[in-house]
């Protein structure tokens, strides 16, 4: 075998490295490394200048490792990979080793005990980049088809993007009817439209769009696979399709918390929640003149804590219709803190304030309660303001209740693999940044499965899961760094703590040729090691990170802590 | 045959992740930033609710991503002159400021900004500090260059000076540099022009500007950051004091038809975020958060005000304080509320309160960019009541405006937070995608 031939390259960075650390000590110290056969020293190694020096040194030192010192990897390790390539050198094959973040940034009081470090670290990378070996990076077809999960408006409005984007589409509904949820809603806010118009067109485009197939009364069984290669088996009257897809959008709403005992309802006939006050009462019906609307019921309690974020529209919505069926009927919400957040909403609550409607705000340790014994005739309340109590004549009672998960949510969870939260939604890849993604490739959630969602909320995130469902499958296939994580067989002794600690769900027990161990899939693995980190019996081994390029680097800093005594 | 090409005005998070959506659909993306760099207002804050993320952390990996991506051509310092033709097939021209230094040249070590002799007011830290006027925005900027501002630069003010041209080992610095001006055809249009904060000092009674010890939730975010002008050393103004009793009043300037009738959004998050980061510096300060309604409503907000409460020292006290005075001797704020006292028996009593505090916080209203309007005006799209770009369909297609072709997303359109700001952009990327159907595979596929 050729011996191993290093090169380090060690960057000044102007005065952002070399103001602090002493780069030609730097560079003395690593000319003694073992396989360390070219060291040079680079103003700046990124500059046109200092990237063809790297590439010409490869050629002509006929290095077979390269290490570059310098600012950041997150920046810069590509260019530096690139330039290796474009000198014909496997980019696995280079190591970088950050001596600006980790040394004349945070330790710029201190240039001797900098540059000290900085060697150190140089050391550590020259000793990784000898055992480093070359990768290949792995690419997958993606199938190109998209599985909708859901039919409401957030299912509809996802589908339809992804056809009109030229992408075949296939939807799912449990019910036998398209709209979900809000096909029970009588008018929609802040437009006031009936939900007709806005459903109506809806259905009728998803129904006729050609790249668009609905299963109605179906559900989906099962989820097997990774992006771009998703089995998908959906069940219509015990009948089992079996369908592959690339991508799977997650769109199965939620439903409105029934308040079983609370304020009388179940047992008082004239309370009710405001989806069945939207249901059952009808324009030009008779309607009562005195109502009572009750906010946060079941929400912002220590057993659901979370804000069901557009009840209170809801309230303001059907308290407007109320008054404008009858201007002369009296309508109070008691509410805890009125939600009418963004421009809309605050409107819609001012203009609901210039229509007489009464909000009175309530204290949760003393709550409103509800009077009567065969129907509910009153509602009594502390007025905060009047510093009293008082009793509101009722005639119908209104329970404004939050959005709660649906009952398969968990299922639906497990067999895909992704996670829920605390309050039974679906758990997004990150709160901030990836909102309607999952930490596992290719499946993507929207609407109010992910957390209660306004339309127009719902609307946006399924545009979103459509964009990033559809970028997939334009692209054809997926590729994947060569830093995943493979399984040593031999030594795997199928404890499953990988399994559990993987959270892309890549790691799976197969039986193989050494009996049952863990088998990883490339596609979904990202590198983050927790499974190495698991494992017992050291037979998960992370490319790039293995153990012997990880030991061989604790050890070239724990000699040199031998020879010098310790520090 | 549709232009394959897309304009996207502003480099803030909705711009940033619109174009990396974009630019994964195979599309062409010209992505027009104002300033320097990319990054917008989440660059300035310092942590983001409710996951306290260091702000910096979560998104310079995704400007590095967008700016890196072979399909997204960066035109920052740059700004839009003029926009004609129809979906499709839009004609735009973009000026380029010079920015005096040679990008191909400049490294971005800094040495120029070291020498330069010129002190001015810091915008990127809202005016507590002084930069140079050779300068970066901040450390994490994209593109890392530098930029000359010639406004304040002595050279273009007295002729002479050219410092930094003789420090830059570099030779980056080009006096001589003109403006750039392109000429882009695109078949549509993105905006993410983000927003400005509302000026308190129209309140007359928070005094603002007159007292010393009343800043605003921007200036705040910038004191608390560890890479602000006071590495997160929260001094107060008048003495540098840390306070150890603080006030944050909501609504200023937001929801008040005197001023701004809608609701901003995010304030009430971002000030309990801003009374836990107090805590977590300084464990005995108290924080009073004087609100109107306590806006809560999205995933894990309910539970981050339970945390405040329960373990970071923060108190809510629902009032709309009339007035702040000061008391002369301490520099102390007073901030004078309507207070609602409940009994043990639930009756209560409503009174007027005072409560001293070292330090207030004023949550201004924000209000879309000084240059919406302006950008509004070229491209001919309609404004709301309140000055928010208007979409065609509130319910249907919630990120169309008023001219086919041309969305928008993010706080230009309404106030909304980080999440919802990138859930819009990827949702204007879809309607570009279905407007303009890319078909091509990733450049290295090619």
């Amino acid at each position: 075998m050729p011996r191993t031939r290093v090169g380090v390259f060690v960057c000044h960075c102007g005065n952002n490295i070399a103001g602090v650390v002493r780069v030609p000590e730097v560079v003395e110290d690593a000319r003694n490394l073992p396989n360390v056969v070219y060291v040079e020293d680079s103003l700046y190694a990124c500059s046109e200048e200092g990237l063809s020096s790297i590439k010409e040194q490869i050629a002509k030192q006929n290095l077979s490792r390269v290490v570059v010192a310098s600012c950041t990897p997150r920046t810069h390790e590509p260019l530096f990979k690139d330039a290796c390539e474009e000198a014909g050198l496997n980019r696995y094959l280079f190591e970088f080793v950050n001596i600006r973040e980790h040394c004349s940034w945070v330790h710029r009081h201190d240039p001797a005990r900098a540059t000290e470090k900085a060697k150190e670290l140089v050391r550590m990378g020259v000793a990784k980049a000898r055992y480093l070996e070359p990768q290949e990076e792995f690419e997958s077809e993606v199938f190109p088809a998209a599985l909708v999960v859901g039919g409401g408006v957030a299912g509809m409005t996802a589908a339809l993007s992804l056809a009109n984007q030229g992408i075949q589409v296939y939807v799912v509904e449990r019910e036998g009817q398209l709209g979900g949820l809000v096909r029970e809603v009588r008018t929609l806010f802040p437009t006031e439209q009936d939900t007709g118009e806005l459903l109506g067109p809806l259905i009728e485009q998803v129904r006729s769009h050609p790249q668009i197939t609905v299963y109605l009364g179906s559900e989906v069984e099962n989820i097997e696979g990774f992006i771009g290669d998703f089995d998908v088996a959906v069940a219509t009257d015990g009948q089992v399709r079996e369908l592959k897809m690339g991508t799977v959008i997650v769109a199965t709403g939620a439903k409105e918390f029934k308040p079983l005992g609370m304020y009388g309802y179940s047992g008082l006939p004239n309370v009710v929640t405001q989806l069945e006050f939207e249901k059952s009462f009808k324009r030009g019906a008779d309607l009562p003149p005195n109502v009572v609307m009750i906010n946060c019921v079941g929400a912002r309690v220590p057993e659901r804590t979370y804000c069901g974020r557009l009840c209170c529209s809801t309230a303001i919505k059907n308290a407007i219709w109320l008054k404008e069926q009858d201007p002369d009927a009296k309508v109070s919400v008691l509410h805890r803190d009125v939600m009418a957040y963004g421009v809309d909403i605050e409107e819609f609550y001012r203009g609901a304030m210039e229509l007489g409607i009464r909000f009175l705000r309530y204290d949760v340790q003393n709550p409103p309660e509800v009077l009567g014994e065969k129907r509910a005739e009153g509602v009594k309340v502390h007025h905060q303001l009047m510093g009293k109590q008082i009793i509101l004549p009722a005639d119908l009672v209104v329970l404004t209740t939050p959005l709660v998960p649906r009952e398969d949510s968990e299922r639906l969870s497990k067999m895909m693999k992704v996670p829920v939260g605390t309050e039974g939604f679906f758990l997004e890849a990150h709160l901030k940044l990836r909102p309607i993604e999952f930490s596992t490739d290719g499946i993507y959630v929207c609407g109010s499965a992910r957390y209660p969602s306004s339309i127009p909320e719902s609307v946006s995130q399924a545009y979103a899961a459509a964009a990033k469902a559809a970028i997939p499958i334009r692209d054809g296939s997926v590729r994947v760094e060569a830093i995943t994580v493979f399984c040593d067989e031999r030594t795997c002794s199928a404890c499953g703590n990988c399994v559990e600690v993987c959270p892309f769900g890549a790691v799976e027990l197969q039986e193989g040729r050494f009996g049952r161990t863990a088998s990883v899939n490339v596609t979904q693995c990202r590198g983050c090691g927790c499974c190495v980190a698991a494992c017992r019996s050291g037979a998960m081994q992370q490319r790039g990170f293995d153990d012997r390029q990880l030991l061989s680097m604790i050890g070239a800093l724990a000699d040199e802590m031998v020879s010098v005594g310790g520090r | 045959m549709s232009s394959q090409s897309v304009l996207v005005i502003g480099g803030g998070i909705a711009g940033i992740q619109a174009s990396i959506d974009l630019a994964n659909m195979g599309l062409q993306v010209y992505l027009v930033e104002r300033t320097p760099s990319i990054g917008g207002r989440m660059a300035q804050l310092d942590k983001t609710f409710p996951t306290n993320d260091c702000s910096m952390c979560i998104l310079a990996p995704k400007m590095i991503e967008c700016a890196g991506h072979d399909n997204v051509h960066l035109l920052t310092y740059s700004e839009v002159d003029e926009v004609r033709g129809e979906a499709g097939d839009f004609q735009v021209t973009v000026r380029g400021k010079p920015r005096y230094i040679d990008l191909a040249k400049c490294t971005g070590c800094g040495e120029c900004a070291e020498k330069c002799p010129r002190r001015v007011s810091d915008e990127f830290n809202m005016g507590l500090d002084k930069r140079k006027a050779v300068y970066m925005p901040f450390p994490q900027a994209v593109p890392r260059k530098m930029t000359i501002d010639a406004e304040n630069c002595l050279y273009f003010a007295k002729g002479r000076c050219r410092v930094c041209e003789e420090t830059c080992q570099a030779s980056a610095i080009d006096f001589e540099q003109q403006e750039e001006v392109l000429e882009l055809e695109v078949g549509a249009i993105v905006i993410a022009t983000g927003f400005d904060p509302y000026d308190p000092a129209a309140l007359k009674e928070y005094g603002y500007g007159e007292i010393e010890n009343a800043i605003t939730g921007l200036e705040y975010e910038r004191l608390i950051c560890a890479s602000g002008p006071t590495e997160g050393h929260l001094g107060r103004p008048s003495d540098g004091r840390v306070p150890q009793m603080i006030a944050f009043i909501q609504c200023v300037g937001s929801r008040d038809v005197n001023y701004k009738a809608y609701c901003s959004s995010v304030c009430c998050m971002h000030a309990t975020k801003e009374a836990i980061l107090a805590n977590e510096h300084y464990p005995d300060l108290k924080s009073f958060i004087f609100y109107t309604d306590m806006r809560a409503v999205g995933k894990q907000f309910q539970e981050y005000i339970i945390r405040a409460k329960e373990q970071y020292h923060a108190s809510y006290i629902r009032s709309r304080p009339g007035k702040i005075t000061v008391d002369e001797q301490s520099g102390n704020p007073i901030v004078w509320y309507d207070e609602t006292v409940f009994s043990e028996a639930g009756d209560s009593v409503r009174r007027v309160a005072s409560k001293e505090v070292e330090l207030v916080i004023l949550c201004q209203a924000l209000v879309p960019r000084g240059v919406h309007r302006e950008i509004a005006e070229k491209l001919g799209l309609e404004m709301d009541e309140s000055g928010f770009l208007a979409v065609r369909d509130r319910l249907e297609c919630p990120v169309d405006t008023s001219v086919p072709g041309i969305f928008a997303c993010g706080f230009c359109q309404s106030p909304q937070d980080i999440p919802d700001s990138v859930v819009q952009a990827s949702a204007a990327a879809a309607r570009v995608a279905e407007l303009l159907r890319p078909n091509s595979r990733r450049p290295r596929d090619a």
